[in-house]
């Protein structure tokens, strides 16, 4: 398993699960200080996390169909793009994205938030 | 690798929506060069009447504005038109002397009016109404002169005429044929049509041939004459007589033409690095001047561009549903009485109401209508489909009564809505943001307004509405997207009944299998096309395929039911809706220990167990379960309830024995998976108090058997359930309602409910198969059995599996540690 690219200097790495917890195509909820986070892995075994929290109303990201970069929320079925973190328009909103690596065939996550990529 | 040069002539509807589709397809794929010969960016030129009667300005129907091009890295180069192309060098040239060489060309050159060829046609005050330049052209005369003459009586020259109308002129309508818009009404929609025009003041002269335009002192045009001698003063005439497609610079080039540029089905010309689109191409003997089409047109082109290369354009039926000056107009197909067909008319000159469909062995061939155009989709649709209408037959022309009708009261004329009645009662959507956003973003699909303003695009029960609304704003450019060929996703081409026919004969065993063998466009589907596919490998290969629990909804694979706060409800199963005080002490139990906030009887008989943690679900299962209780899958695209009355158990009214039967009915249909919720009921007699007649399977009990009710509906819009059979045992109830339930599951598309599947095949197909042929019954509800065979409790199996298996603890949030 491939860790997605994180463009971080954190070092505030926290153990989470053994990457095998987490199913292909599918997500874990990690309680956290900053509220839940939704740790997800695709087709091509990257790892994505972000807050689990639709931009919309708050749906669990963490419960959508997983396909390609995206999750489709459950509640109202908004596409929230994995790796950016931004609604897929014409819906607009974003999420917060965090660092995630696979080291050793276990999980890691930083709870210092990556920035956006989108200016506006 | 090195950009390929794309270079596009033209630069209206059809060109820049080829290139939107291919930007989407394959933005980096080619450095794009655009030439116009107007000095503006795209714009809808289908709304170019508005501007001319006042109703809308120039900005408002513009669809891609100079930053739209300089945003997608295109050159354009506005207001220079293309005189030249060397396919050898692979060059073109401009008349200002700009080149640009291409290794793909495009023309979308669109089409220029006819001018008709009579003495005085030069004239100043002579013109055509084509574009932005001609619209001016007539506000300016509008202002200064008195007369004006439109020559032609089609939707073109009728809008102009209704402009200028507005904008004071008196005008007149010149027409050859004997009555208006003859290639989309009969005589009698024509005659409608003109006198309600007349009653607004245009004046019209038929059959009346121009045989000169004759110049006044100031040396404009003053008068027209015609071939019987007659004149009249013209100030200004506006030339609306047809138009022709463009093609003299492909002509000049040696690129084979005939009305138009002829094109493949991939839309190449003769010199396959040369495409053409729009209105200047003719595909198959058909050069089309409306807007659908052509986007087709754009669809295909760009994906050969794009070099993914498995779109055809194989044509388009078409239908012309427009407001011609605030008159709904419709018409579709072919209308004109030819040998075997049948008339179906509805003709009320009082109310301005004519409806006219053309039948021939059974199905609709044309239809014409004035007045009340609200289900010109549906019978447009019908035609297309080459849908088999007896069944309809005696209420064909009293329409499909399919609009939305929630909140609105039975509202069926999107047009006659104010902007603040709300049309989408789901997402809070009014018609006023429907129509801001049609116009604003340029939107011409149902998908496209769905995206864009969610209107219709939860529950579905206003999409008749929107359509209309859609209808109504476009006008000639809308067209309904409904068909039987409709892809299942953006992540395909395929459509539900392509997918389930390879999936069926390919032997496909999984929703990856099948994505891959299919040539999926994207890597993992979406969440539209994975449950279907999922759906579709189970149903067709019982036991044998694999199922994806990470292709089903949610739901589905948490066996419970998502709540807006992000916890689930549970529901315990009650066979028959029947309970004992056991199970009742363990649902009490249940919800004490895990301090469940709600508990609710549900419409189906059960009871509701809401507010509980996911972490929570496994644990309560195993409580449930412990008492004896299963999952009452309340949550899935599968059986859900049997709901049922007393009976002659206790009912003194009661003829049969409902509850045993509706428990023996829901115990052989228990884990059963389907294209949509199943529900079902079964009432001890005719007062039917289990509501038997709005279910999916209705039962209701008669002192001499069972009569069967199917397609029932309680839902987004009520149904009543249609006679199937009458049987006389338990075993038959069981064994018809197995079959079709099995037929359903079997051809139905994934979130299609019986209502809507049989609506799409006709009740006779399921009486053909489940009533009138007794082996295809037997073998339907051996399938059924045979793929129910050993059905487990998911609830059992999911707490086995979390003592068991790698993913066990799933349902459990995780905890951080450093």
């Amino acid at each position: 398993m491939s860790a997605h690219p994180v463009q971080t200097a954190s070092n505030d790495w926290l153990a989470i699960c053994p990457a095998s917890a987490i199913p292909l195509l599918g997500a874990r909820v990690v309680r956290t200080a900053l509220g839940n986070v939704a740790i997800f892995r695709n087709q091509d075994d990257q790892v994505f996390a972000v807050q689990d929290a639709c931009p919309h109303k708050g749906g669990p990201l963490s419960q959508g169909i997983v396909h390609g970069l995206t999750v489709t929320c459950p509640l109202h079925a908004w596409k929230i793009d994995l790796d950016c973190g931004e609604a897929i328009a014409p819906d607009q909103g974003c999420v917060a994205r965090y660092p995630v690596q696979v080291r050793d065939q276990h999980v890691y996550l930083s709870l210092t938030p990556l920035p956006r990529t989108t200016e506006t | 690798m090195e950009k390929q040069k794309l270079v596009m002539i033209g630069n209206g509807m059809a060109g820049v929506r080829t290139l939107e589709e291919l930007l989407k397809l394959a933005p980096d794929h080619y450095e794009i060069t655009v030439f116009g010969a107007e000095p503006h960016g795209n714009y809808n030129r289908i709304l170019l009447s508005p501007v001319l009667s006042g109703e809308m300005t120039l900005p408002e129907i513009m669809l891609n504005d100079l930053d739209w091009y300089r945003d997608n890295g295109i050159t354009l180069h506005a207001g220079r038109k293309v005189v030249g192309i060397d396919r050898r060098q692979r060059v073109v040239t401009a008349d200002d002397g700009t080149v640009a060489s291409y290794d793909r060309l495009l023309l979308a050159t669109g089409s220029n009016p006819f001018i008709l060829p009579v003495p005085g046609r030069d004239l100043p005050g002579v013109i055509a109404y084509r574009d932005i330049a001609d619209t001016e052209t007539m506000i300016a005369t509008a202002s200064a002169h008195r007369h004006a003459v439109v020559i032609g009586a089609g939707l073109l020259g009728l809008e102009a005429a209704n402009g200028l109308l507005l904008r004071g002129m008196n005008v007149t309508v010149v027409h050859v044929g004997d009555w208006i818009m003859e290639r989309q009404l009969d005589r009698t929609a024509g005659g409608m049509l003109q006198r309600s025009l007349e009653a607004k003041g245009m004046r019209f002269l038929l059959a009346h041939h121009t045989s000169e335009l004759v110049q006044g002192e100031s040396g404009r045009v003053a008068a027209i004459r015609f071939k019987n001698g007659d004149s009249i003063p013209a100030d200004l005439v506006v030339m609306a007589a047809g138009i022709r497609p463009n093609i003299e610079l492909a002509k000049a080039v040696g690129i084979q033409c005939n009305r138009g540029v002829l094109v493949s089905d991939t839309l190449q010309t003769f010199d396959p690095a040369i495409y053409a689109v729009g209105e200047c191409a003719e595909h198959r003997g058909v050069a089309y001047g409306l807007v659908a089409p052509l986007f087709e047109q754009a669809k295909v082109c760009a994906n050969h561009l794009a070099q993914f290369g498995i779109g055809r354009y194989t044509g388009s039926v078409t239908s012309t549903k427009l407001k011609v000056t605030g008159i709904d107009v419709f018409s579709a197909g072919d209308f004109s009485s030819a040998d075997g067909t049948e008339d179906i008319v509805l003709h009320d000159p009082g109310l301005g109401i004519y409806k006219r469909v053309v039948v021939r062995d059974d199905k609709v061939v044309g239809a014409v209508m004035i007045g009340d155009t609200a289900d010109g989709s549906w019978y447009f649709k019908l035609l297309k489909d080459q849908q088999d209408i007896s069944n309809i037959r005696d209420h064909l022309l009293f329409g499909q009564h399919g609009l939305g009708d929630v909140g609105h009261k039975g509202e069926t004329v999107a047009a006659n809505l104010p902007d603040d009645a709300e049309v989408c009662g789901c997402n809070g959507v009014c018609k006023g943001d429907i129509v801001k956003s049609i116009k604003g973003n340029g939107l011409f699909t149902l998908d496209e307004v769905r995206k864009h303003t969610k209107a219709s695009s939860s529950c579905g029960s206003c999409t008749g509405l929107v359509e209309q609304i859609l209808a109504s704003t476009l006008g000639g450019a809308y067209q309904t997207t409904q068909s039987k060929d409709k892809p299942v996703c953006g992540c395909t081409h395929l459509s539900h009944g392509d997918v389930r026919t390879a999936i069926r004969e390919q032997h496909l065993l999984s929703a990856l299998q099948a994505m891959k063998v299919l040539d999926w466009k994207t890597p993992s589907g979406c969440a539209s096309c994975r449950p279907a596919l999922n759906y579709y490998c189970l149903s067709s290969w019982p036991h044998e395929a694999t199922d994806d629990p990470q292709s089903r909804f949610i739901n589905e694979r948490a066996h419970a039911n998502i709540q807006k706060d992000g916890t689930y409800s549970v529901v315990p199963r009650m066979w028959g809706g029947l309970t004992t005080p056991g199970e009742l002490r363990a649902i009490a139990d249940a919800a004490e220990k895990y301090a469940v906030p709600t508990i609710k009887v549900t419409g189906g008989q059960r009871i509701d167990l809401l507010g509980i943690r996911k972490d929570d679900l496994p644990a309560i299962w195993a409580d449930l379960n412990k008492a004896g209780m299963v999952s009452g899958h309340a949550y899935g695209k599968s059986i859900r309830t049997v709901k049922t009355c007393v009976g002659s158990e206790h009912c003194r009214f009661g003829t049969q024995r409902s509850m045993d039967l509706g428990v023996k009915l829901e115990k052989m249909l228990f884990d059963m998976y389907s294209p949509h919720k199943v529900k079902l009921a079964v009432s001890g007699c005719p007062r039917n108090c289990a509501e038997a007649g709005i279910k999916d399977v209705g039962v209701i009990g008669v002192d001499s058997g069972y009569e069967l009710y199917v397609a029932g509906n309680g839902g987004i819009k009520t149904e009543v359930a249609q006679f199937l059979a009458k049987v006389k045992t338990d075993e038959e109830v069981m064994e018809y309602s197995g079959a079709f339930l099995q037929l359903y599951r079997e051809e139905g598309w994934y979130l299609e409910r019986t209502c809507h599947y049989i609506e799409r095949v006709g009740l006779d197909h399921a009486k053909a198969q489940v009533v009138n042929n007794a082996t295809r019954r037997r073998e339907l509800f051996e399938r059924l059995l045979h793929s129910l065979q050993g059905a487990k409790d998911p609830w059992a199996e999911r707490v086995e599996a979390e003592r068991t298996s790698a993913l066990a603890r799933e349902f459990q949030t995780l905890e951080a540690t450093a």
